[in-house]
């Protein structure tokens, strides 16, 4: 036990790296991945074959490969910035896609007498998608968002291939040093664990207060 | 999956007036030219740098290079392959210990199955590749990305059989049943079959997610695509161009299982729609309809 009391300034830093990922990866995911949506569900087919192509694309190509291209290759073009935001971005716009995948499905279970009835009200389409669809489609797939938001916190855990010292590479480093892989790897993983139960818990309860009685 | 005949977009607007069209044609051009500009920029960035001069991307003509890489993507789908056989029959075997009456059984596969999901994939690889050699314990390299992989996936295989389970209507087993068959044999001939056939675009999804884990290789240097390109990067120096080749021949293969996935959920089999169409489940599970949107 006392491999984490000696080094717990150091995991504590590696936990908030990683919490800090989480939660600002999860932010921009969600913000831009209903972006995506509304650019998918618009009456602009280049926008729509736009947000196909994007969601295609990182649902098809490895985040490893991905943080490899943006951290080690980008540079030789003069595109760099620090290490923890260049993951963070990957981080953003490889969840971002999860994330369009899921509220497509959500817009799909709003039934179309709300749409028509909005029509019907007079409201234009922005208005019908902000008020109406978007509303009722988040609704629908907060459990999934949530799911989404889970693999976000493991693939996290990648962003230690490519040089940033979170929660793996950290206690990786220590057990280099302290040679107890069960008790130092077990412990990380319980901590993967509560960020994940965490974000379950939290998804649970938004849903029950926002889940729509049909 | 298909843009032009997405669910929703279909209704959400009506065939659009004169008025309308002129709105489209206006923000066709304007996305257009967004998209051009950001396109443009990212092309202009590159050519400044240099990385578009045609010397940078003439060794891919070289067929060694494409040999060299062809090693890597047999070396992704045999580890691919081999992950995909152990998980779905690692998976399938939970998924029916978390279906099954016996309390303790069940409750140990949901424990598995929440476990190997709220773990990352990578700390088991680390644990894998330096933990247990401390131990003495030491696998060879295509098992180190193997075994932590298969853990994992066969927890989501899991899931996606046991919704499988859940979805088919209860007649089905009541039938089997009335019929005189076990347990047993209720499982085998009649429920797994046609649960496995209804989430078989779930399952392929599954494996394209699956494709992509194997770029994990990369760490523990097994022969794999995304190992090789790194290895080639360090030889030619040419590291954007052999990313991207190797992020498109990802994509190429990874694409085209999405596809078949996304051709299965939209057409699905004779067999398939009698199933689901008039047969109402009881308190309708929500699975079943997510397969069928």
């Amino acid at each position: 036990m006392d491999i984490f009391t000696e080094n717990a300034g150091l995991l504590l830093d590696a936990i908030g790296t990683t919490l800090l990922m989480v939660v600002v990866a999860g932010v921009g995911s969600l913000i831009l991945g209903v972006l995506v949506t509304v650019a998918r569900v618009s009456p602009i087919p280049i926008l729509r074959r736009a947000a196909f192509l994007y969601v295609q694309f990182f649902i098809n190509v490895p985040l490893l490969a991905l943080l490899l291209l943006a951290v080690f290759a980008l540079p030789d073009a003069g595109l760099i910035l620090p290490l923890l935001p260049t993951a963070i971005i990957v981080l953003t716009v490889y969840e971002a896609a999860y994330v369009a995948e899921a509220v497509r499905s959500g817009i799909n279970t709003v039934s179309v007498g709300q749409i028509e009835a909005s029509r019907a009200l007079g409201l234009t389409l922005w208005q019908s998608l902000r008020l109406i669809v978007i509303p009722q489609s988040l609704r629908a797939v907060v459990q999934p968002l949530g799911n989404v938001m889970i693999a976000l916190a493991m693939n996290t855990a990648l962003a230690a291939v490519v040089g940033v010292v979170e929660l793996t590479s950290r206690v990786n480093k220590i057990n280099l040093v302290y040679a107890q892989p069960i008790e130092i790897f077990t412990g990380a993983g319980l901590v993967y664990m509560l960020i994940a139960l965490a974000i379950g818990l939290t998804a649970g309860r938004i849903e029950r207060k926002v889940a729509i009685l049909r | 999956m298909s843009t032009d005949n997405t669910n929703a977009a279909s209704y959400l607007y009506e065939v659009p007036g004169p008025r309308g069209r002129r709105r489209i044609i206006i923000g066709s051009i304007i996305s257009a030219l967004a998209i051009a500009g950001v396109v443009f920029a990212g092309l202009w960035q590159f050519g400044s740098r240099g990385q578009l001069d045609a010397d940078k991307w003439t060794p891919f003509l070289d067929l060694a290079i494409w040999k060299y890489l062809g090693v890597g993507l047999l070396g992704t789908l045999q580890a691919a392959a081999i992950v995909a056989i152990l998980g779905a029959a690692f998976g399938t075997l939970l998924a029916l210990g978390r279906v099954s009456k016996i309390r303790w059984l069940s409750w140990l596969c949901a424990g598995y199955i929440e476990i190997a999901r709220t773990v990352p994939v990578l700390l088991l690889i680390y644990l894998m590749l330096f933990g247990l050699p401390q131990l003495g314990i030491n696998f060879p390299v295509l098992w180190k990305l193997a075994i932590p992989l298969t853990l994992a996936n066969a927890a989501v295989f899991a899931e996606i059989v046991r919704a499988g389970i859940l979805s088919l209507p209860r007649g089905q087993a009541e039938a089997a049943f009335s019929l005189g068959l076990r347990s047993g044999q209720v499982m085998r001939l009649v429920v797994l079959p046609q649960a496995v056939r209804n989430v078989t675009p779930s399952l392929i999804t599954q494996l394209v997610s699956l494709m992509k884990d194997t770029s994990l290789g990369f760490i523990v240097a097994f022969t794999e695509l995304l190992y090789r390109g790194q290895v080639l990067s360090s030889f030619n120096h040419l590291l954007i161009q052999t990313y991207l080749v190797v992020t498109i021949i990802y994509l190429l293969v990874n694409g085209s299982l999405s596809g078949l996935a996304a051709r299965l959920q939209k057409k699905p089999g004779r067999r398939r729609t009698d199933l689901t169409l008039p047969l109402p489940t009881p308190g309708g599970s929500s699975s079943q309809k997510a397969s069928n949107v």
